[in-house]
């Protein structure tokens, strides 16, 4: 919101800088966004007469301007052609300083001497338009006067405020002086107001009724005769401007500026328009509708998408019970004010904030008016506001009649709040006590009415703070009001401290593990789009249900990730172009499961009050690393799980291969990794399917790229990923023998299951460890372990060993595995 | 009767159809392709031939040589699908690689130096601060219900405060039900709830997490990103607590010399609610660009836990009291580094990665 200071200090007296001002409105919670500065720079600035225009030789973009600024003729270069010589244009005269800190100075150009420069109306600010010269002929002001006084702008300081949402009572001049006369401690002054002029009463020429209370708490009609439609008076129109506004006609004008000044909208509609000069207020009904001013075709009354919009839109209809306007939205183009208006209706009125917000959100209509209606117009100031708009219309108004007794309906207006201050509950809230006087000082000041009852203080709030509540929560919001205006800076601090201990939990420990562990293993950590499209979802995850965004930025952005991969994959085709695809690229993040696919959808309450019971997506946590250097492959994958197998912790993972092991991996290299004692998979690696590579990252075709694709979920569930046991072993001190074993064994057995079966062939076995595989031979493949064998109590003999490598030898054979010769 | 061009029709497609089945090579089955359909094959011959009949014959004859040359067309098509997948078969077969057998000791491995993520560091040093003061962190998800990011904030359906979030809905359950949560203020009722449920009422918790506003991403915001959410509730606590628990973190995490202040704001889950806001970490309170001349930047919002919260948990507000506060992990990540442009967070360029350790 723009506030004037000029239009402030109407209100209150403010001698404060700029800048102390800005402290105290910030301090205020009226958050200043912006400062403009509106004339400055403009001082020197004079109203000149073009004499002469002459070519310069040898230039055809520029010309020799001879202007009379009223000492006589002055010589400017000037590019801009849109004015002949008679015409009156500003000029800036040489030591000039314009808006934004631009100094003119005395040029050379092309031969000869510029004295100044004539301006547009951009480069003075005072509006957008660059394209040529301001032309200031319909101004009247002899040659060297200043342009100020010419145009009789008074220089001014404009605040753009930042309203918060539980502020109705300040999106107004007066909302706004009225903080800083309390904060001050000085007299908030009233406007000028003016009173019914005309014996004639209202109710004998107009009528006004409500049919649906609910919609509209308060209705005021007046009816004013003898308006003369024409332009406003300057003041006002300087006023809309520096708001912001674009000033229309005296009457639409005063309406605005009674709306700016004082937080009422009204609405002016020609009378001869409005059949039975009646205003009424009801819901629309079904297959009604609008055209609203801004000429668009509104339906009324249909349900809106919005939870909880049933369709209700409060519409003001006539004698004929026509619909006329949206209420406290947008009027309607039948009954609008023009030049040939003489007598108005002038509506002023209060509606339900909830209905207001749901009829502008359906309709993606919002207006100066919807945005007060919404927050809550205070239902008092209809009268006082229509008076000062009559005060305003009467300065172009001569005759201007306004009718006795205003037609005033009431529907269903919440009565004022009222909260019990019990003695120390300002200090209970704030830590921090406030004195009584100043609570009443502060609380008087912002019209709230306080009472004692004993102890307490009961306080009444404004009708204008409709967003005070009731109970223990109106009482917070009392206590706000306390705390902001006596400062929130002069409010106590104090460190609290409690018994409980700080901590992460386990499942941000493993986190922080896996984190640890891929930055180590040399893996760039990426964060890839939780959204993406159709077309990258079925790559991986074809015809299946996916969740879905309603409302996408755009439609390649519209569904949830059910893998990390994808987003991998492209990020590392990226870099890869760039030349850097040299690289690991690892993520840590949530996909999303549909719920009809999910093993356990997640339910929870939702809707309206809470009262639904909602299926949610289930969010898998993983990580997922793209091995996407050089000669990185599936093997690549195998060597960097072990690293981080052991990291974990973990106690006894096996990689056991499967064709067509999960969505996205190659069909024939890729593998399951599972706990041998859960029988739980936590995961699975293995090697980019190559469609995929070609269609993400298309640079690397062909190119062998590495995948680690982990369910943190399972990691984190020690039931299901088993941890290494608390109970570690102190090595022997007695030497170890070692032995190679190679077995022939059938493609079935897995490596690790006959490592497993070899570790498990004897106790005296410490260790095996796969190091050779040949894959030459009849039967399946050759696989050598280095078996390691040591007892805890001796040095082993030849029977020992011998005893061992029999029991190894049939323990590889109960797993089809024979020895190889 | 005059013999038929047609006459050899079935002959031909018999014969075609068989050296379609036999053929088992892609190479082949090209051939194969171009001899029987082809310009100079018998079909072709076949259709040139039409013009011999009368033309009252034509018509027939030649939707029985296009429904032969169909069959033929489609066995071709099926033949090559077959061929085509034994082929990826027969390549996936001599590409198979049983990841059992690897053995790691073999596998070569470049060291090269990794680099985390700037944010995960960042929501890392933020939480160690937090753990150092007495919190615990919590986790919550990503997709919420309506009554969780929105109503039990006290933010009830319709309500014009909605509209300070941009939301993305999800297609679940009835409109507007189901959203990515904007902001990490719904783990909050969860920990309210679980910690009513369970009886472990005081809370003293932040939650940092991922959230997703409906903003089209500029230099300064973007549609996902992330939130560290404070959250105590214990007997006797005030706005003097929170003030003073801003105040201890914000120097602990930004510096001795970094002050904090707290001005007036709204927020419907908290009363009285204020924005707080930090000396300007780039001129240290001199005024700059960054802070508009002001010496302060604003980081995050907080205040008293609303009464209306409370009683949407069943909490008893005269018996416990608490505070909530929230800002962005990323934004803290700009500042300190001063990062021009927060798009480069998203766009996983290695040479952006690697400046960070």
């Amino acid at each position: 919101m723009k506030v004037s200071l000029n239009w402030l200090r109407e209100f209150v007296d403010l001698d404060e800088s700029v800048e102390q001002l800005r402290e105290v409105l910030d301090d205020l919670g009226l958050v200043v966004e912006g400062i403009e500065h509106v004339g400055e720079g403009l001082e020197d600035v004079v109203v000149a007469r073009v004499q002469e225009i002459r070519a310069i030789p040898g230039a055809d973009r520029i010309r020799l301007v001879v202007v009379d600024a009223g000492d006589g003729p002055l010589e400017i270069v000037c590019g801009a052609s849109n004015f002949v010589e008679g015409d009156r244009v500003p000029m800036a005269p040489v030591g000039a300083v314009l808006p934004g800190g631009f100094e003119i100075g005395r040029r050379q150009m092309r031969g000869v001497t510029s004295n100044g420069m004539l301006c547009s109306a951009s480069e003075l600010r005072l509006s957008d338009d660059h394209a040529g010269l301001m032309i200031l002929n319909d101004v009247d002001a002899a040659e060297g006067t200043a342009l100020l006084d010419a145009l009789a702008i008074t220089p001014d300081v404009v605040f753009d405020i930042s309203v918060e949402g539980n502020r109705p009572d300040a999106w107004s001049i007066e909302g706004v002086a009225r903080d800083l006369a309390a904060r001050f401690e000085r007299p908030l002054r009233a406007p000028r107001l003016a009173t019914t002029n005309s014996a004639t009463p209202s109710a004998s020429v107009a009528a006004a009724g409500i049919e649906d209370p609910a919609l509209c708490e308060r209705l005021t009609v007046s009816v004013l005769r003898n308006v003369v439609v024409g332009p406003s008076p300057t003041w006002v129109a300087q006023r809309l401007v520096g708001a912001g506004m674009r000033p229309i006609s005296n009457v639409v004008d005063a309406s605005n500026l009674v709306m700016l000044e004082l937080g009422q909208p009204t609405h002016p509609y020609d009378a001869a328009h409005v059949a039975g000069r009646a205003l009424r207020a009801r819901a629309a009904r079904s297959g009604e509708t609008l055209v609203t001013l801004d000429g668009v075709t509104r339906e009324l009354a249909r349900a809106g998408r919005g939870l909880g919009d049933t369709g209700v839109d409060c519409v003001i209809v006539d004698g004929e019970d026509r619909v006329l306007g949206l209420a406290g939205i947008m009027g309607g183009a039948a009954s609008e004010i023009s030049d040939a208006t003489t007598e108005v209706l002038l509506e002023a009125a209060a509606f339900d904030p909830m209905t207001i917000a749901r009829s502008s959100k359906r309709h993606a209509l919002r207006s100066e008016a919807s945005n007060r209606f919404e927050r809550g117009v205070d239902p008092n100031l209809a009268l006082r506001a229509v008076a000062r708009f009559v005060a305003i219309l009467s300065e172009t108004c001569d005759e201007l009649q306004w009718l006795s007794d205003p037609l005033d309906v009431h529907g269903d207006a919440p009565e004022p709040s009222k909260v019990t201050l019990r003695p120390g509950d300002v200090e209970r809230a704030l830590g921090t006590p406030i004195a009584e006087d100043e609570v009443l000082r502060i609380l008087t000041a912002l019209n709230f009415r306080v009472e004692r009852d004993g102890e307490s203080l009961v306080v009444t709030a404004p009708s204008a703070r409709g967003d005070v509540r009731r109970g223990a929560a109106g009482r917070a919001d009392v206590i706000e009001e306390i705390a902001r205006l006596h400062g929130y800076r002069r409010l106590a601090r104090r460190t609290p401290t409690w018994a409980a201990p700080g901590a992460i939990t386990a499942r941000q420990r493993l986190r922080r593990r896996l984190r640890d562990t891929l930055v180590d293993l040399g893996v760039f950590e990426a964060w890839t789009p939780t959204l993406g499209s159709d077309e990258d979802f079925e790559l991986t995850h074809p015809g299946l249900a996916r969740v879905r965004v309603t409302n996408p930025l755009a439609a390649e952005e519209s569904v949830m990730r059910a893998t990390l991969l994808t987003g991998l994959v492209r990020a590392w085709g990226r870099n890869l172009e760039r030349h850097r695809g040299d690289v690991l690229l690892g993520e840590l993040g949530a996909v999303f499961i549909h719920p009809d696919l999910a093993e356990t959808p997640r339910r929870t309450r939702g809707g309206a009050g809470g009262a639904v019971e909602l299926e949610l997506p289930e969010e898998n946590e993983r990580l997922c690393v793209l091995l996407g250097r050089e000669d990185d492959d599936a093997a690549s994958a195998v060597a960097m799980w072990s690293v981080m197998s052991a990291r974990l912790g973990l106690a006894d993972v096996v990689v056991r291969s499967y064709d067509d092991v999960a969505p996205g991996l190659h069909p024939t290299r890729g593998a399951r990794l599972v706990d041998r004692a859960s029988g739980a998979v936590l995961g699975v690696l293995g090697e980019v399917e190559p469609s995929l590579v070609e269609r993400l990252a298309p640079s690397a075709v062909g190119r062998r790229v590495g995948v680690i694709d982990l369910d943190v979920d399972v990691l984190a569930d020690a039931s299901r990923a088993t941890r290494r046991g608390t109970n570690v072993t102190v090595p022997s001190r007695y030497p170890a023998a070692t032995m190679d074993l190679a077995f022939v064994a059938p493609y079935e057995v897995h490596a690790a299951d006959l490592a497993a079966a070899l570790a498990g062939a004897s106790e005296l076995v410490e260790s095996v460890t796969l190091f050779d595989v040949y894959t030459g031979v009849e039967g399946g493949r050759s696989l050598a372990y280095a078996v390691s064998l040591v007892s805890s109590e001796r040095t082993l003999v030849d029977a020992d060993i011998s005893a061992a490598r029999t029991a190894l030898l049939r323990a590889a054979s109960d797993l089809g595995a024979t020895l190889r010769t | 009767m005059t013999s038929s061009p047609l006459s050899t029709l079935d002959d031909e497609t018999a014969r075609a159809l068989a050296a379609i089945e036999s053929t088992d090579e892609l190479g082949a089955l090209d051939e194969s392709h171009a001899t029987i359909v082809g310009r100079r094959s018998a079909f072709v011959t076949l259709q040139r031939s039409l013009g011999s009949l009368a033309p009252e014959d034509r018509a027939a004859a030649g939707a029985t040589l296009q429904e032969a040359r169909r069959r033929v067309e489609e066995a071709f098509a099926a033949r090559r699908a077959l061929l085509e997948s034994r082929e990826r078969q027969r390549r996936l077969d001599v590409d198979r690689m049983d990841l059992g057998d690897v053995v790691v000791a073999q596998v070569p491995w470049r060291l090269t130096s990794g680099h985390p993520s700037l944010v995960a560091t960042t929501q890392r040093e933020l939480e160690d601060v937090f753990v150092a003061m007495g919190f615990k962190v919590a986790d919550g998800p990503e997709v919420e219900s309506d009554w969780y990011n929105f109503e039990a904030l006290n933010i009830p359906p319709a309500h014009p405060a909605r509209g300070m979030w941009d939301t993305f809905y999800v297609e679940l359950g009835e409109p507007e039900t189901v959203v990515l949560r904007t902001h990490t203020s719904p783990t909050q009722i969860h920990l309210m709830e679980a910690a009513v449920a369970g009886g472990t009422l005081p809370i003293h918790s932040v939650m940092p997490g991922r959230c997703y506003r409906r903003d089209t991403p500029d230099a300064r915001h973007l549609a996902a990103f992330h939130q560290v959410e404070g959250l105590v509730v214990d007997r006797n606590i005030t706005f003097a607590d929170l003030a003073g628990v801003i105040e201890t973190f914000t120097r602990a995490y930004f510096g001795e010399d970094i002050d904090s202040r707290l001005r007036p704001a709204y927020f419907p889950f908290t009363e009285p609610s204020a924005e707080f806001e930090i000396t300007c970490t780039i001129c240290r309170g001199a005024g700059c660009r960054t802070c508009s001349q002001t010496g302060w930047i604003e980081l995050g919002g907080c205040g008293m836990l609303d009464p209306a919260v409370f009683d949407a948990v069943g909490i008893d507000p005269e018996e416990w009291s608490g505070f909530a506060f929230g800002f962005g992990i990323d934004r803290c990540a700009q500042m300190r580094y001063q990062i021009p442009d927060m798009r480069a967070l998203i766009e996983n360029d290695v040479r952006f990665l690697e400046q960070f350790s």
